[in-house]
């Protein structure tokens, strides 16, 4: 039920300004939030919307600019300020204990006391009557990190729900969630709008957006574009706003998919019967020179574990491996970089970008590593390679000095192409570049891929949204349940045929 | 001002001149240099000679938490490596001579080495944790040392060998110039090859950097092979300072006090970034602290607590938590200040 204005607002907050070294990451941005209403906050990576909830979480300090909730003009210094005014949030890595039990962690630092410390009985029954509310029966005293990220999820809420927030900040809290656990999750937040709390929804799944929401603000560049109902604001129009450019260019590209692959060429890379006990079953790949092969299927159905093999980042044990015509072992990811194949991890923070070192050093890394230590790449040639590759990738801020890791998400993932691009690779291996940034960032490395490929560069391409495979692959190696069930042409398949061939299609003979 | 003050390792210098001042002002003559025979004398002098073991143990504990590990077994890779040169020379009919001592020293380097190795191995190839792996040698190498030394504690005298701690080249004590060759060749090995930046983002993110092509076995192999063979050299001018191996005083507890220089000066336990220049800072700090004790008098069973209540302070003063608070303090102060009614100036 859509908020209406009449009733004031729990949450105003009005020209807010912050400022960081260099960059203005809000100017002057108003923000309304109302009880019993789901409001989204949109923008692509960097557009100000971490920065704008952290302001109300009490994370950063406002350089200018009011903060009132619940009629009250508010100073938020501490989170413990924030958590004072009724303002809870969640974020999208969860923050518990995982080696504590899940009632300790609902009821952390309010448990109920009695004469002789804390009444743990009467805590564990307080956490099991919150849980129960949110739907949730499971046993207080198991321990949290045996439960999965969407239980996990609901757990922190009804944290929340135990210091009785009147405003729940729920940062990306889908981003791991499988359907099923995302329709669970909304019917609570649906409970809890219904109870008037003002609930503030971070995603950047449209369908989610509009699927739960009362109300959405677009910010765009630290500023705000608008504040709209969700009913009145068109799906096109959102994203419009939110990029500030049309979206012909991502169609510009399908022309893309329909160029044609000289198959008679010898294969950049050719994997006969590549497999791994317990990992994936035995593949064939063949790659050819310019040639963009998506791998499409859903998590877990081995592509990972496939372009993990190819890259020697895990060890195969059966199969070959031949780069360019000549048989290779590829043991090591030393090795495969000594054939020109470059691999960008699906886990960006985790296994892609060094966080406490600056963007120059990250996007120098692969070159650095490939002449070895002794020999360091002069200075004013790693200065022109970096910036060649902040300006041609379009890396924001264009900051060489800054430290990778304060980089949104979009921008992590241009560093890290620019640092494989810089070693020149023969074969390009993507694992989801795409996923959890932005349309504008997403557009900018379609783009780059669609273009490489287009000057000769092989690429593999992972992603979890069909719709980007079928756009920028020539051919898509289809996979299930660890093996590879088939090879589809985007010319003759469109999203729902390549929909159903993941679903249903049974295997087929070995050729 | 304000960079002056930001710069990391600010708190960490002005925690060592607060010493000397703290010291010259309780006896003048602590800052005096003097020169005798073209050879500088001087507290200053001492602290630089007497700091050389304890800096070159620092130095390569730097390497090795840059990498996310730990070297416990430095203490006990100085105590073999005094047994060994010093059971040579004891046993060599020529304890004088100088070919005697250099390949007494040339050898126990060798083995400090090969220890090094070990923990290396241990670690890089092993896999296994730098804590445990490097506890083996720090428990099994004193026992080594006993073992060359056949339980004793051997005594020498060489001109030579003492020579290496007590003696002095152009004006200056040998030990301070053997510190500083191997703080000038680290930093230059460092910053200006890749070694640096490689050890730092092996440290940040071990994971990535493997994929991103980094050999990192091979960085942090290096980086206990380069400890083990400092902590042999600081085995030798131990020895040759007191002139005796001793396989259980040696080097005792020197990896604590190499992992709180290296704190001190400002590099995180948790791996990664790194700073030598803050390591020397904080080397010399612990060699001003142990002076100031001796200079100040303070009893022998109290100087313990003296010398932790200053560490502490050290510490806090440098915690960025602690910064933040004060800034937020003089923030509030500030706004309150001009929240208070106030002459409104008049617009003309």
């Amino acid at each position: 039920m859509p908020a209406d204005t009449e009733v004031p607002p729990v949450v105003d907050m009005s020209s807010i300004t912050i400022r960081f070294p260099g960059v203005l990451a809000l100017d002057g941005v108003d923000f309304r939030l109302f009880p019993g209403e789901v409001h989204s906050l949109m923008g692509e990576n960097g557009a100000g919307k971490s920065t704008l909830i952290k302001a109300l979480t009490g994370v950063y300090a406002v350089d200018s600019g009011q903060i009132t909730v619940a009629g009250q003009q508010r100073v938020l210094t501490s989170t413990s300020d924030a958590q004072d005014a009724g303002i809870s949030t969640v974020y999208q890595e969860v923050n518990l204990s995982p080696n504590l039990s899940v009632g300790e962690n609902v009821m952390l630092g309010h448990e109920p006391r009695k004469a002789r410390g804390i009444d743990w009985r009467a805590a564990h029954l307080e956490a099991a009557h919150h849980l129960e509310s949110l739907g949730l029966a499971i046993d207080t005293r198991s321990t949290l990190s045996t439960h999965s990220i969407a239980v996990q999820q609901l757990v922190a809420i009804s944290r929340a729900m135990v210091l009785d927030a009147k405003v729940l900040v729920l940062d990306e809290p889908t981003s791991s969630l499988d359907r099923g656990e995302v329709e669970r999750l909304f019917a609570v937040i649906r409970d809890l709008r219904a109870k008037g709390v003002a609930i503030l929804f971070v995603s950047h799944f449209l369908n989610q957006v509009y699927e739960i929401s009362d109300r959405i603000t677009v910010l765009r560049n630290g500023r705000l574009i608008g504040e709209h109902l969700a009913s009145e604001l068109p799906r096109s129009e959102l994203v419009a706003k939110m990029i500030g450019r049309e979206l012909d260019e991502l169609a510009a590209l399908s022309s893309v998919a329909e160029r044609e692959i000289d198959r008679t060429a010898t294969p950049v890379l050719r994997a006969t019967g590549i497999g791994r006990q317990g990992d994936l079953e035995p593949v064939d790949v063949e790659v050819y020179p310019g040639e963009v092969v998506g791998i499409a299927g859903l998590l877990g159905s081995g592509r990972t574990e496939l372009v993990r093999l190819l890259y020697g980042a895990d060890r195969a044990d059966t199969g070959q491996i031949e780069v360019k015509g000549t048989s290779a072992r590829m043991t090591s990811p030393r090795q495969a970089i000594d054939r020109r194949i470059a691999f960008s991890s699906e886990d960006r923070r985790g296994e892609g970008i060094i966080g406490d070192l600056t963007v120059a050093e990250n996007i120098v890394l692969g070159i650095q590593a490939r002449r070895g230590a002794m020999r360091r790449i002069p200075r004013a040639e790693a200065d022109a390679v970096v910036k060649e590759y902040i300006e041609a990738l379009g890396v924001r801020p264009a900051d060489p000095s800054m430290l990778a890791g304060n980089l949104s998400g979009g921008n992590q993932q241009k560093v890290l192409l620019g640092r494989w691009l810089a070693t020149a690779p023969e074969l390009l291996i993507l694992d989801e570049p795409t996923r959890g940034i932005d349309v504008g960032a997403k557009a900018d490395i379609q783009r780059k891929v669609a273009e490489l490929s287009a000057r000769g560069l092989s690429v593999i391409f992972i992603s979890s949204e069909l719709e980007e495979v079928l756009r920028i692959a020539q051919r898509v190696i289809v996979m299930r349940d660890r093996r590879k069930i088939g090879e589809v042409s985007p010319q003759e398949t469109d999203l729902s045929g390549l929909v159903e061939y993941i679903a249903n299609k049974t295997e087929e003979t070995a050729a | 001002m304000k960079r002056i003050v930001r710069h990391r390792l600010f708190w960490p210098v002005v925690a060592l001149i607060s010493l000397i001042v703290i010291n010259t002002i309780a006896r003048p003559q602590f800052i005096g240099v003097t020169v005798r025979d073209g050879e500088l004398y001087g507290a200053l002098i001492d602290i630089l000679r007497n700091s050389a073991p304890l800096m070159l143990v620092a130095l390569g504990m730097t390497i090795v938490i840059a990498t996310r590990g730990i070297d416990l077994s430095v203490g006990a890779v100085m105590a073999v490596s005094g047994a060994v040169a010093l059971t040579i020379i004891d046993g060599s009919p020529d304890p004088e001579g100088v070919g005697t001592v250099t390949i007494a020293v040339v050898t126990a380097l060798a083995v400090a080495l090969v220890l090094g190795s070990w923990n290396g191995f241990l670690v890089a190839i092993g896999g296994i944790q730098p804590i445990i792996a490097t506890l083996v040698l720090m428990l099994a190498g004193r026992g080594v040392a006993l073992l060359i030394t056949e339980g004793f504690i051997t005594t020498v005298n060489s001109a030579p060998y003492s020579f290496i701690s007590s003696g002095y080249i152009v004006g200056l004590p040998v030990a301070f110039l053997i510190a500083a060759v191997a703080i000038t060749t680290l930093a230059l090995l460092e910053r200006r090859t890749a070694l640096g930046v490689l050890t730092e983002a092996v440290g940040i993110n071990p994971a990535a950097s493997r994929l991103a092509g980094v050999r990192a076995r091979g960085i942090v192999f290096s980086a206990y092979v380069a400890t083990g063979l400092l902590a042999g050299v600081a085995g030798i001018l131990y020895s040759a300072n007191i002139r005796a191996a001793d396989a259980n005083a040696t080097g005792q507890f020197i990896e604590l006090y190499a992992i709180l220089a290296v704190v001190l000066g400002g590099t995180s336990l948790a791996g990664g970034k790194f700073t030598i220049a803050g390591t020397v800072i904080g080397v010399l700090i612990i060699q001003t602290l142990e002076s100031t004790i001796l200079f100040l008098g303070v009893p022998a069973a109290q100087s313990p607590v003296f010398f932790a209540i200053v560490v502490i302070v050290v510490v806090v003063v440098q915690s960025p938590q602690l910064h933040a608070w004060v800034r937020k303090l003089a923030r509030s102060r500030q706004s309150a200040n001009t929240d208070a009614p106030q002459k409104v100036k008049v617009a003309s």
